[in-house]
């Protein structure tokens, strides 16, 4: 017997729109299932996965603080994918992003002015930008691999942070630790609804960059150019685009805004710099960036469920004693049933039972 | 249907109401064939009609949905080609499968299903070259080698195998006029052993020239079944076709003094190791002019188009010259505002994204050149979608082309039909300078003659028209002037009514296919 995927000759555009929803409910399933071996009510479960954060409003502020990196940056990369550019460095990025804007409010910190805060944003794009086109020029110049030199400049951007945070920029007042100098009041990105909890202006800007990059992509010849050299490089220069040009843009405009993603967090969230920065956001964001099928409104859609179940297991872990990381199985259930929906809107699965003696020769 | 089986012949391999279905597609419906031992048996019909299908079935590369083969009376299952091998079937594909870093005798080895030794090999293939008058040298490696060389030897490899039935997909596409009749001989020596050859074409003179019986495939449904020799030309093409082909009037145009395309000894050296180096071509159009560029595949058409339409820049800007202008270093987008258009070899992934609408695939090619009517926004370029669907729509009218649903991807059309749009896309604009390569290539009979009235439509009208092609029977139904591209070089432009077939053809093979031969020959 053979299994076979068969191309079904049209899609049903019923089920595409079905299909993230489909691939919820299975992982719900499936997450009963995996509760109920564990021993674990799995309704006690499911709701502290799913409803408890959502129940409070100091939770939908966390809520917004984790959404709002993975919204930034996987816009960014859905942008850079498209064009068949594989930016796998969005971490380095954020990390360089997160050190540039810094560097005002630690090497100026007596300067106060109401410059500072867009000036360190600014920073932040042009850190992560510049950070970025190093795997761009790399490619254009050397024909180098993006994937490996993106990936491998974050390890370089994790070490220079930790050598930054223990070296040069490590708080003279700070007893040793390794810890920069705390941002002042001008150098923090103010909360948004600081009455009833701490999200910040982060939110606003995921918002915005879904947006612009949703209208560039929809409605501009940039956007139409970007699909063109990923679908085709050979059309795309009869069309007149130039590959190389594409890749520079790709890779600044999602180093750029992995680079806010990295300022906003540092300034709103951690309000100096430490070691380590990022729970691993510039990788999270690659899966947003698929689960939101490199659609801007699918991954604003794709970040908030991520981020929800990143607190549902921190939840599920003081409420039941769930251990964390069943939070990543649970995750890798959601990123497998949405790959496996989509998969099946465009094939058919087919059993085939061949008899004995038609597979009795199998050639060369 | 006419049964021609004579009293001494016996049926080798029959086929009775073979079916294949991809998905709702009936590829081929009920077919039927016969083939009796040693006779050349022609598989016609037109790009898309089914033959691939029925012969991959053959072949044992696909299974049939329903139907029954029979070999030598026996019903039979061919599940792989290992087991049509077996059996005695063998084929020589279109594409070739051999690897270039390797010698003839290497690659044939690779394909037998025994162990042999090369150099038993390399005996064996030189003996059989010399039987069958394919000059072929065992020792040498298959990049050195022409395109007729290397169908030498996937013939020489298929022969090794001893099969009764020889199955030959489309072999003439690739070769020179000489190289064809030196096929043509070995055909016929094949067919004397009592051999017998499946022979897939929609090359109609060729088929008329050398098969004994005819079986015609439209729309993967049989449609005739004949001797070509008791056919015309013509009543053939209307079992391919389904209706007369309309023919193409060339009456030619006044053709003026202005020179709207020039090249001056353009050189450009090779991009990659597998690309043809360009040496000192020149080249003047002149309004009202169709020059044809004939050539066999491979020897530097891609790269004339490239550096022609600005898609590769040359290092001089005098070198080519659009209109007037020096455009050697200009790039595609200021050529084409200029006022030229450009049609490249391939569609997919060229000419169009295949998975884009159509009118997607519109804002491709005119973005630039149509900016005001097509975009808005300042320098944000938003696309006016309306507009393009419209200007679309005016392309589809206009050429005819056929499709389903409105504004269609470009991969759901057929070749023929998506070929209609690409040229439609530049003819639309009236540009006063048209460079096409190969423009009918892969498609059906009736959409090659309207492209080709198209074309011969646009140099009456005044523009200056370049067409490359291999196809020497298109060269001559449009072009006013004739020349011939050989290994990057191209000869003088002389008119076409003082070219003949057989200049061409020498031209062509020239003295690329001289040397290969003498070297062949050299090596015993």
């Amino acid at each position: 017997m053979r299994i076979e995927l068969e191309r079904r000759p049209s899609h049903s555009a019923l089920f595409s729109i079905l299909s993230p929803f489909i691939a919820l409910g299975l992982t719900i399933i499936a997450g009963i299932i995996l509760f109920t071996i564990m021993d674990k009510n799995p309704i006690d479960a499911l709701y502290s996965f799913f409803i408890e954060p959502l129940t409070e409003v100091w939770s939908l502020h966390e809520l917004a603080i984790k959404a709002s990196p993975l919204i930034l940056i996987a816009v960014g990369l859905s942008v850079c994918f498209r064009s068949n550019n594989w930016n796998i460095g969005a971490e380095g990025q954020f990390i360089m992003g997160g050190v540039a804007g810094s560097a005002i409010p630690i090497l100026f910190h007596e300067w106060n002015s109401f410059l500072v805060l867009p000036m360190m944003l600014i920073m932040g794009m042009i850190g992560g930008a510049l950070y970025a086109s190093i795997p761009a020029l790399l490619k254009t110049r050397f024909n180098t691999n993006e994937i490996l030199s993106s990936l491998m400049l974050v390890y370089v951007a994790q070490l220079a942070l930790d050598w930054i945070v223990r070296g040069p920029w490590r708080n003279p007042e700070g007893y040793n630790f390794p810890e920069s100098r705390s941002f002042e009041l001008q150098a923090v990105l103010p909360e948004l609804l600081p009455a009833s909890g701490r999200a910040n202006f982060g939110i606003v800007f995921a918002i915005l960059a879904t947006i612009v990059a949703w209208f560039m992509m929809r409605h501009m010849l940039k956007g139409f150019e970007v699909s063109v050299l990923g679908q085709s490089a050979r059309a795309g220069r009869f069309a007149g685009f130039s590959a190389n040009k594409m890749v520079f843009f790709a890779f600044i405009f999602s180093g750029a805004l992995a680079g806010l993603a990295g300022i906003s967090e540092v300034s709103g969230s951690i309000g100096r710099l430490q070691p380590v920065i990022s729970p691993g956001y510039g990788f999270t964001a690659i899966i947003v960036a698929f689960l939101g099928r490199l659609n801007p409104l699918g991954i604003f859609a794709a970040g908030i469920i991520l981020a929800l179940t990143y607190l549902g297991g921190e939840a599920a872990q003081i409420s039941i004693g769930l251990p964390d990381k069943i939070a990543r199985v649970f995750q890798g259930f959601l990123l497998f049933f949405v790959l496996a929906c989509d998969t099946l809107i465009h094939y058919r699965v087919r059993f085939k039972f061949t008899d004995r003696t038609s597979s009795s020769v199998e050639g060369a | 249907m006419t049964n021609l089986e004579t009293g001494q012949d016996h049926c080798l391999l029959e086929v009775r109401g073979i079916t294949k279905v991809f998905g709702e597609l009936r590829a081929n419906d009920a077919i039927d064939l016969e083939i009796n031992s040693s006779e050349i048996h022609a598989l016609l019909g037109e790009n898309g009609a089914g033959k691939s299908t029925l012969v991959k079935m053959l072949f044992g590369s696909l299974e049939p949905t329903s139907g029954q083969i029979l070999w030598k009376g026996n019903p039979v299952t061919i599940a792989s080609p290992g087991q049509a091998r077996a059996l005695g079937i063998g084929m020589v594909f279109q594409h070739f499968s051999l690897f270039e870093a390797l010698t003839v005798a290497e690659n044939i080895a690779l394909s037998m299903d025994q162990n042999v030794s090369i150099e038993g090999i390399a005996e064996q293939a030189a003996v059989l070259s010399r039987e069958y008058g394919l000059p072929l040298d065992p020792h040498a490696h298959v990049a050195d080698l022409s395109v007729g060389e290397r169908q030498r030897i996937e013939i020489v490899r298929t022969l090794l195998q001893n099969p009764e039935l020889i199955i030959l997909d489309e072999p003439t596409s690739v070769l020179t006029p000489q190289e064809a009749d030196k096929l043509f001989e070995t055909l016929e020596k094949i067919r004397a052993e009592g051999r017998s050859v499946l022979y897939i074409s929609h090359r109609l003179e060729e088929v008329q020239r050398i098969c004994d019986r005819a079986t015609v495939l439209r729309h993967g449904k049989l449609t005739g079944a004949c001797d070509p020799r008791a056919e015309t030309p013509a009543s053939l093409a209307r079992m391919m076709v389904g209706s007369d082909v309309k023919s193409v009037s060339n009456k030619g145009g006044k053709i003026s003094d202005n020179i709207l395309i020039e090249a001056n000894k353009l050189s450009a050296p090779a991009r990659t190791p597998f690309a043809v180096e360009l040496k000192d071509i020149d080249l003047t159009v002149r309004a009202g002019e169709i020059i044809g560029i004939a050539g066999v595949a491979g020897n530097g058409q891609s790269e004339l188009f490239d550096v022609l339409s600005g898609e590769e820049t040359v290092a001089s800007a005098d070198d080519v010259r659009i209109c007037g202008s020096s455009v050697g270093r200009l790039g595609i987008s200021a050529r084409r505002l200029l006022g030229a258009g450009f049609v490249p070899e391939e569609r997919h992934g060229h000419a169009a994204v295949s998975s884009m609408s159509l009118s997607q695939n519109m804002v491709l090619a005119r973005h630039r050149s149509d900016a005001d009517t097509f975009l808005t926004g300042g320098p944000l370029k938003i696309i006016r979608y309306a507009a393009v669907r419209e200007a679309s729509e005016r392309i589809i009218k206009e050429m005819d082309v056929r499709m389903s649903g409105v504004d269609p991807e470009a991969e759901s059309l057929s070749g023929g039909n998506l070929q209609k749009y690409i040229v439609g896309r530049e003819l639309d604009r009236q540009p006063s300078v048209l460079i096409v390569n190969q423009p009918t290539w892969g498609v059906d009979a009736g959409a090659a003659s309207r492209i080709r009235q198209a074309l011969i439509d646009l140099a009456e009208s005044g523009s200056a028209v370049v067409v490359i092609s291999q196809d020497l029977d298109e060269i001559f139904e449009v072009a006013t002037s004739i020349a011939v591209i050989n290994e990057g070089t191209l000869s003088a432009v002389e008119p076409a009514s003082q070219m003949t077939l057989e200049r061409i053809g020498l031209l062509m093979g020239g003295i690329h296919g001289e040397d290969t031969d003498m070297e062949a020959s050299h090596a015993h």
